[in-house]
């Protein structure tokens, strides 16, 4: 494999992106706002909850197991708190990696379209598995970043904001750190596998985000199932759908092959 | 015989029988050419004529739907990769990076196609010097003028040493400067160097000032194919100026107009210039003034150019609309000695 080629297409497409307003505003505003701001206000926000508004979150926590309740403040505005951060904002986690995949990677081969150097890349040396290595890495390997340390992040805030006020660490749990090492990554791959699959169809990066902006649909599926109570993100539910996540990645790729291949993206060539 | 031995016989670019659509529209067909190790080919074309599918094709960017393409023996649709490292491909549109600085640009192609890093540094300050860009080499390309474009374009295919360079129009943006500054590179790298170049252009001087063979692609087929010299010399459209005494200029005139196949033009001076005048028929033309008496000052054959070789040819193939308001005869009907060239005119090759 020319790696040299690979990481230079990688770092090209990661300088380009982070020179787009249109990517970096999303890439700090949205893990700034879902995992700095909001856990902070949860916590903040526990010393006006009266008891009156646990009642709202009972349908969650009678999904959780009893050992998981156990353990909370019997205080229930602090109760509310944790459920809060721990539960209920916790999954936010998985938005952030797959939001930024997708951003990255709708600027994929639409970007080079659009820009008029996708024959440049076309024209070199590259393996068309090369080029594609190179497009999923320049997505991937940040957004897992981004994830990695907006997870960090989320943990320290929910810790500052409620663990200080109910005496003990609240995060990570063994979900949330499932969540964010294994969920988070595996999620961004399925992401932008799809996005890829788009951008590599239509002429613009505007086109492409629109279209590929579908793939967060199941992340909120997942957020607010667990907000509701009506699925729990489990370890083992999670680490199931981490693979499945994979097995639609690697499923998309193998069939969007024929649109990645070097000849049929030469076709669109003006 | 030895591989490289092997390689060393085996043509840099061979198109046998290609045929490429898209949908209903053919862009190559039939197309069957060759060019040598060393050889500084133009390929000419009206815009459509099939020049741009014929690069993508050797480049492995586009699958023929017939026939084979070979660069250096291998396969661009197979060996992409191996055949891609020996080209250097520039097309119509420069394909440098805006959001990119010039010499990131360059930096960039010289990872992609391993450009040995020993030294790197200072072959990509050489090659900006060598177009001209050193001073806004850390600049990024979006604030670069068309031409510093193109010549960042031209570095960028120029610095991992290709030894097939294809070239689209490589001149076009150019100030005659730079333009002439590009020519002689590319000379150096042919004469010098050995390098193998096939140039597409609309610029006929400067084929002819480069190339050792031209091709001329009709409607996506090579209908003609030799060294400027041999097509001019094999489609005789060179011309006459003839000067003569002034009160003769009507009888020289007529006699002109039976025998050149182009249009008679009356200069200043009791001169006429015709065009289409084959040099067979010049002592015809002697002939014909010296019975009638006329008296001739001079009489001076001028030589075809490539660009009357390519409208002849242009003009056969696609014959041009009758004006008769100017009432002057198309080439391709009034010319005696021109013989068709709807089938693919080789010869003449170095």
């Amino acid at each position: 494999m020319n790696r040299r080629g690979v990481v230079a297409v990688a770092r090209r497409d990661l300088s380009v992106a982070m020179g787009s307003k249109a990517v970096v505003l999303p890439a700090v505003i949205v893990p700034v706002v879902l995992l700095v701001l909001l856990p902070g206000l949860a916590g903040i926000a526990a010393s006006f909850i009266d008891a009156a508004s646990i009642g709202d979150l009972e349908v969650l926590l009678d999904a959780l197991p009893a050992s998981a309740v156990a353990g909370m403040s019997p205080d229930p505005a602090l109760l509310a708190a944790e459920l809060v951060v721990v539960y209920l904002l916790a999954p936010m986690v998985l938005l952030v990696p797959v939001m930024f995949a997708a951003v990255i990677a709708a600027d994929g081969m639409a970007g080079e379209t659009e820009r008029g150097t996708l024959e440049g890349l076309l024209l070199t040396p590259l393996t068309d598995r090369e080029i594609v290595t190179a497009k999923l890495l320049a997505a991937w390997v940040p957004a897992t970043v981004v994830g990695l340390v907006g997870g960090g992040l989320y943990a320290v805030v929910a810790n500052l904001t409620v663990g200080t006020q109910v005496g003990r660490l609240v995060l990570p749990t063994a979900e949330f750190s499932v969540m964010v090492l294994w969920a988070g990554p595996t999620f961004a791959a399925a992401s932008l596998a799809a996005v890829s699959l788009v951008s590599v169809r239509v002429k613009t990066t505007q086109e492409a985000f629109q279209l590929g902006g579908v793939v967060v649909l199941p992340v909120i599926a997942l957020l607010v199932s667990q907000a509701t109570g009506a699925l729990l993100l489990s370890v083992w539910l999670l680490v199931v759908a981490g693979v499945v996540a994979l097995g639609i990645a690697a499923g998309l790729l193998a069939v969007g092959a024929r649109s990645l291949s070097r000849t049929r993206m030469g076709e669109r060539l003006g | 015989m030895n591989g490289d031995t092997e390689v060393a016989a085996q043509a840099a670019i061979e198109l046998i029988a290609v045929a490429r659509h898209f949908g209903e529209v053919t862009a190559l067909q039939d197309l069957t050419m060759t060019v040598s190790p060393g050889e500084v080919v133009a390929l000419l074309g009206h815009n459509g004529a099939g020049k741009t599918t014929t690069v993508r094709l050797v480049a492995g960017l586009l699958a023929p739907d017939e026939g084979t393409v070979r660069v250096r023996g291998l396969d661009p649709a197979v060996d992409g990769p191996a055949v891609r490292r020996r080209l250097g491909v520039l097309p119509a549109a420069p394909v440098v990076d805006d959001r990119l600085t010039g010499a990131a640009n360059l930096r960039f192609a010289a990872d992609v196609f391993q450009v040995p890093t020993e030294g790197l540094n200072a072959r990509i300050t050489r090659a900006l010097e060598t177009y001209d860009l050193a001073e806004r080499g850390n600049e990024r390309v979006a604030g670069y003028s068309t031409g510093m474009r193109q010549r960042l374009a031209l570095a960028r295919v120029l610095l991992p040493d290709p030894e097939i360079l294809l070239l689209d129009e490589p001149t076009s943006a150019l100030d005659p400067v730079a333009a002439r500054q590009v020519r002689r590179s590319l000379t150096a790298l042919a004469r010098e160097r050995d390098r193998t170049i096939v140039l597409c252009t609309h610029d006929l001087a400067e084929a002819e000032q480069l190339a050792d063979r031209v091709i001329v692609l009709e409607h996506g087929r090579v209908v003609a194919d030799g060294s400027p010299a041999a097509l001019a010399a094999r489609h005789g459209v060179g011309g006459i100026r003839l000067e003569v005494a002034i009160d003769h200029l009507g009888v020289a005139r007529r006699h002109l107009g039976a025998l050149a196949a182009g249009e008679v033009e009356t200069e200043p001076g009791g001169r006429l210039r015709a065009t289409g005048v084959a040099r067979e028929m010049v002592p015809h033309l002697v002939r014909r003034l010296s019975d009638d008496g006329v008296a001739v000052y001079e009489l001076r054959r001028l030589e075809p150019t490539l660009e009357d070789v390519y409208l002849a040819i242009h003009d056969r193939e696609r014959p041009p609309s009758p004006t008769p308001s100017r009432g002057t005869p198309s080439r391709a009907t009034s010319s005696p000695n021109v013989g068709s060239i709807s089938g693919p005119d080789v010869g003449g090759q170095r």
